[in-house]
């Protein structure tokens, strides 16, 4: 059976405050914050993009497993929706950047929101298959959301990143995935911002697809709401996992150690990832945990992890934990906002 | 002229920090050297590639107000001596401080970041930079 063999996630220093944004459009702050459960999100900085958010995910992952084991990789899949080239793939500059193996599978992946968890699922195929010994995936982005838009309050950046194979720190017992034709985000080749369909993005797309996974997974496993000491879901905003954790029956209490949204942003790729990565911070032997992403277009894909004994002797320190990370930030006003993200007009732009 | 080919030999060591250890007097390299300049012929063929722990401290540091145009969005940006762990001295940004926060003796640890592109259409290069640890 695949399993986490380590971990490691990566969140910008910079963040700018809900507040901040909604004083430049003119928008109840307080709407936002108590309407989305978004108090803040992280910016990149002008110099970071998805290849060195992925580099430093990746690092922090290698560093927990021990340097000297990297080579072992056999394939690394990067998911994102803003990968730096739309032709020239993020994995092959990270197997220099991380002194992988040149021996080694690689590849680049899309779907919305969901590409990294796509990455891990073609990673524990090519373990549980024995093509591969170990190997990594990816969920990485640097989201924009257009001026002014809903989406500008969320759209953040992060990555994490997943080393997998057989014997490891948590288990993946099951992985099921369930993908129909929905049209609730979408951005067409060379558009700068995502276009959405509004009040869609909600019943129709998030809720339909993760309210599924997360039952049929559950069906698979014969297990109950109660049997999970973590639940962590994709998150657009706070308020969206929030509601479908209730209408699925979890408590407030399982869905918090991985709810981070509310003070990084959506993180896209990344969301549902990170959360996992923060409840493997503080996961204890025998703590079960359903997780399930989703990404627009649209799918779920959801997994069944049971932390075993492993993660005692886990180098866990040799890396920040999600929630350090959160410690120390850089806080940014909305014009330097604009300047580290490009909005500012150019000459010769 | 463009810069890609030289850009792409040298990615390792800016990637990654991979310098050059000579194993006949244990002296170490960034950027890395073919020949001891101490052990000179002596070295040869004992000279092995190093990658150093991305750690040490800042020995010197200045404020760059009037930057090149690759750097304007970044300016005022700080641009540092680090003394490696490892012994050699090198030269880079650090990135995500307030200058008010950088002091000579400083610990930092590498981070890789976009250096520069080629215009719009170009290569995007990128190397080592540091990050003060907290
Ligand atoms: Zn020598």
């Amino acid at each position: 059976m695949a399993s986490i063999v380590s971990y490691g996630s990566y969140i910008p220093r910079y963040r700018i405050k809900a507040e901040e944004i909604a004083r430049i459009w003119g928008e109840n702050p307080d709407n936002i914050k108590n309407g989305l459960m978004v108090y803040s999100k992280s910016v990149p900085a002008p110099d970071e993009d998805v290849l060195t958010i992925s580099t430093e995910a990746a690092r922090n992952a290698i560093n927990r497993w021990g340097k000297e084991n990297r080579k072992k990789i056999g394939a690394i899949y990067v998911g994102s929706e803003s990968h730096p080239y739309a032709v020239k793939p993020t994995a092959s500059i990270l197997v220099e950047s991380l002194g992988l193996d040149y021996n080694i599978m690689a590849a680049d992946y899309e779907f919305a929101c969901k590409a990294g968890t796509a990455a891990i699922q073609n990673v524990i195929g090519l373990v549980d298959s024995d093509m591969i010994e170990y190997g990594m995936a990816i969920g990485a982005d640097t989201s924009q959301g257009a001026p002014g838009d809903a989406l500008e309050y969320s759209a953040s950046a992060g990555g994490t990143a997943f080393i997998i194979g057989k014997k490891g720190i948590a288990d993946i017992n099951k992985t099921y995935s369930f993908t129909t034709d929905t049209p609730d985000f979408w951005r067409r080749e060379g558009e700068k911002y995502p276009s959405h369909g509004g009040r869609f993005t909600g019943e129709p797309a998030y809720f339909k697809h993760i309210l599924t996974a997360a039952k049929k997974m559950m069906e698979l496993m014969n297990t109950k709401p109660e049997d999970y000491d973590y639940a962590v879901f994709h998150q657009p905003n706070g308020k969206f996992p929030t509601r479908a954790a209730k209408m699925l029956g979890f408590k407030d209490s399982q869905i918090e150690e991985g709810l981070m949204t509310p003070y990084i942003g959506n993180t896209y790729s990344n969301s549902m990832m990170i959360g996992l990565s923060a409840i493997l911070d503080k996961a204890e032997p025998g703590d079960r945990i359903l997780a399930v992403a989703f990404g627009s277009g649209a799918g779920s894909d959801a997994f069944d992890i049971t932390v075993n004994d492993s993660i005692k002797s886990f180098n866990r320190n040799s890396a920040p934990t999600v929630r350090k990370q959160l410690e120390n930030p850089i806080w940014i006003d909305y014009a330097y906002y604009v300047k580290f993200r490009k909005k500012i007009i150019m000459r010769g732009d | 002229m463009s810069d890609v080919p030289r850009f792409w030999r040298e990615s390792n060591h800016r990637y990654r920090l991979v310098g050059t250890k000579c194993n006949n007097c244990g002296s170490t390299f960034f950027p890395p050297r073919d020949v001891c300049p101490k052990c000179r012929r002596e070295s040869i063929g004992k000279m092995e590639e190093l990658e150093f722990s991305g750690y040490g401290e800042v020995y010197s540091y200045t404020v760059v107000h009037d930057g090149l145009e690759p750097f304007k969005f970044q300016l005022p940006y700080i641009l540092a001596m680090i003394k490696t762990d490892e012994g050699p001295l090198v030269t880079g940004q650090i990135v995500d401080a307030d200058p008010s926060e950088v002091k000579i003796g400083s610990r930092v640890r590498v981070t890789l970041r976009r250096i520069r592109e080629e215009g719009k259409t170009g290569i995007i290069q990128y190397g080592y930079k540091f990050i003060l640890e907290k």
